[in-house]
């Protein structure tokens, strides 16, 4: 385990050296000490390495990163894995709004509750949550699953597209064009799946399932006061 | 005399001819207007200035002669590889799905051919584009559409889209039956439905975010490339302000003459200043901030010619952009398609419908046979020849203003032909003295 101390060497150190590894590098771990919740911490990394953040990290966190796994020990910031492409990224703790805003791929793990607008117009991540999430969640969500172990605020799934939304607790209330669906044989071995990789228990069948009703598709004047 | 002398028969100012056919168009559909384009209405402009040349006290310089420098260079305050364009005129970013394949590639052949940069658009990064362009300006949009890193990796610079003068405060929307196959996989969406391009960037909001955005964006890519923010003609010397706040390396201020690919005509119409009207405040911007020169000033909205070029530099410009102008030089509008454009209940220079896809012309298309229309090698000298045209212009204006580099042209070398440019654009009304809303006498 390499260490890295973020007070003394900044988030430009960091990103710059973790970005500059072959794919053939042998140093693959890292851990981050005194993150104190600065912003940016472990973006744009490119390679399979594990880097754990000792503490809080600030404002996108994993962001857009491919193939690496980050473990922030703590809380994190808004906008945590956003646009990621591939890899893993976990927070212990509970995360801001935004989480894995418009991530393409990979999985984001929240172990805590995460805040409004997670999952936000998300284009192929999968997102997993121990607790529950904020309001406008999934909110123009594209494609891939979010998962919710707890509650879901108000207007989940506002607008949605393709995404799948599973969620075990209440939903508070469900936003324009989403609907309760089906949970047929594939949708129970997805949610086990992810869970299984998310290392969260949880009874696959305990879920609900949401999605779109696919009814704002395609522009109609009737439908105007839907929104 | 048998008859009664009647009136002639006499319309309405207020409702005229296009106001009634919209209100027949709206009973009958029960749809607002959409529309590409920009604002189509008269307003203020750069046609308003005039320049005054050079006289007993500025000499000229010497047309084809004496040298005049046309070179830009963008991305000086933090960007370790700021860009330099041998011009200062831009191609405005123009989604790929707004826009052929073909038109983006005779985007980025066009620019190359005259030494300056092109921009990507909603929609994402076509290789084509990329490889045709030697200076590609990725956009970051709301929609996030296509955003991916290696992408970011690759482009030569990053432009975050905060708005658009067309429609400052407005999203988007691609309407599904310009939807075909590669867009939807592109933007990971079902093919044939309408995709709306958000209004709001997804995770952040305000001038704090904006600016951790912009530092993230840069440590993702090395702290190469050079950031810009654009913004709709809103409020321009405040977003020039925060943008500057917010670490951006260039600002980009579209004016409400600039073209979509397609909004509300309300929205076209209503919302925005002006492009002559956004120009001064976001300068003096900048001068406020200690930034002017530091921090380049790109201008875009209804640039058509050389003069438009020049004006705007002499206001204090760094540069122009332009996206309606390009498509007219690729071969946009054009007369020779008069009888497909008349079929579609239109005629050439007014055919706007381009959210339909049935442009005759091939370029606001995703229909494989129009799109096969344009050649984008013939299209992209075309659009190199335009820039070129354009670029004598401005330095055949700024040699006889006395300049040896468009840059040194300057509001003191302009005059304006009525009131209102005047006090826009910070320039005395022709034959006086008198700068409307700057005190003064006449
Ligand atoms: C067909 C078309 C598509 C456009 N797509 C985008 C876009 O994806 N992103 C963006 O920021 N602006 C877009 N614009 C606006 C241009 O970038 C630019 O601001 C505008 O065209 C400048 O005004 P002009 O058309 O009068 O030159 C588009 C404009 C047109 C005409």
């Amino acid at each position: 385990m390499i260490e890295f101390d973020l007070e003394k060497e900044g988030v430009r150190g960091l990103n710059s050296r973790l970005q500059a590894l072959a794919p053939d590098t042998n140093e693959r771990k890292w851990s981050v000490l005194n993150p104190m919740g600065a912003h940016a911490i472990a973006v744009g990394l490119t390679q399979p390495i594990t880097v754990e953040v000792q503490g809080h990290a600030g404002f996108y966190c994993g962001g857009m990163n491919q193939h690496a796994e980050v473990i922030v020990n703590g809380h994190a910031g808004p906008g945590v894995a956003e646009n990621m492409m591939s890899g893993i990224v976990r927070v212990k703790g509970n995360a801001s709004q935004s989480a894995g805003a418009t991530g393409n791929g990979g999985l984001l793990i929240i172990e805590g509750d995460a805040s409004s607008r997670c999952g936000i117009s998300m284009k192929g991540i999968d997102i997993v949550v121990g607790g529950s999430v904020g309001h406008m969640s999934a909110f123009m969500a594209q494609r891939g699953n979010l998962v919710v172990c707890g509650d879901a605020g108000e207007a989940l799934g506002d607008s949605i597209y393709e995404a799948r939304l599973y969620v075990r607790g209440k939903v508070q209330d469900l936003g324009t064009d989403c609907i309760e669906k089906e949970v047929k044989p594939e949708h129970l071995e997805d949610l086990a799946r992810l869970l299984e990789r998310a290392q969260i228990k949880a009874d696959p069948k305990s879920f609900r399932r949401y999605g779109s009703a696919r009814k704002l598709y395609n522009f109609n004047v009737d439908h105007a006061d839907a929104y | 005399m048998d008859k009664t002398p009647q009136t002639t028969p006499r319309k309405s100012a207020t409702f005229d001819d296009y106001t009634l056919s919209e209100i027949r168009r709206a009973a009958s559909t029960g749809i607002y207007d959409i529309r590409g384009g920009g604002a189509k209405r008269k307003l203020p402009h750069l046609d308003d200035l005039l320049f005054l040349g050079a006289s007993i006290s500025r000499y000229p310089m010497e047309g084809y002669r004496e040298k005049c420098g046309t070179n830009v260079i963008i991305g000086t305050r933090f960007a370790k590889k700021p860009i330099e364009l041998k011009i200062p005129i831009t191609i405005a970013g123009m989604s790929f799905g707004s826009l052929s394949a073909q038109a983006k590639e005779a985007l980025g052949r066009g620019a190359s051919l005259a030494g300056t940069s092109t921009t990507t658009g909603d929609g994402g990064m076509t290789p084509e584009e990329r490889g045709q362009s030697k200076t590609l300006v990725y956009q970051y949009l709301p929609s996030r559409y296509g955003m991916n890193p290696e992408d970011l990796r690759k482009a030569d610079a990053i432009e975050v889209v905060v708005g658009q003068g067309a429609k400052p405060g407005g999203g988007g929307m691609l309407l599904g039956q310009k939807i075909s196959d590669r867009v939807a996989a592109m933007r990971c969406l079902p093919k044939g439905i309408d995709q709306r391009s958000a209004c709001r960037h997804p995770d952040w909001t305000g001038p704090d975010d904006l600016e951790i955005k912009i530092m993230e964006l840069r440590e993702i890519t090395n702290w190469e490339k050079p950031i810009y923010v654009k913004v709709g003609g809103a409020r321009p010397y405040y977003d020039t302000a925060l943008a500057v706040k917010a670490g951006a390396d260039c600002v980009v201020v579209d004016g409400m003459q600039g073209g979509t690919a397609a909004t509300q005509e309300v929205f076209i119409e209503h919302v925005g200043q002006p492009t002559l009207a956004c120009i001064r405040p976001a300068v003096q911007a900048l001068q406020d901030l200690g930034m002017h020169r530091k921090v380049q000033l790109i201008v875009s909205g209804g640039i058509r010619n050389g003069a438009d070029v020049a004006k705007a530099l002499a206001l204090g410009a760094d540069a122009v952009s332009i996206g309606t102008a390009a498509l007219v030089a690729l071969g946009d509008q054009d007369p020779h398609w008069e009888a497909e454009y008349q079929k579609l209940g239109t005629t050439a220079g007014s055919y706007d419908d381009w959210h339909e896809g049935k442009d005759p012309a091939g370029i606001t298309t995703q229909n494989p046979e129009l799109a096969a229309r344009l050649d984008p090698v013939l299209a992209g000298r075309r659009l190199s020849n335009y820039l070129k045209v354009m670029t004598l212009e401005a330095q055949t204006i700024a040699r006889a203003c006395g300049k040896t580099h468009v840059h040194n042209l300057e509001p003191e070398d302009l005059v304006a032909l009525t009131v209102e440019a005047a006090a826009m654009a910070g320039v005395p009304l022709a034959g006086t003295n008198w700068i409307p809303g700057r005190g003064g006498n006449y």
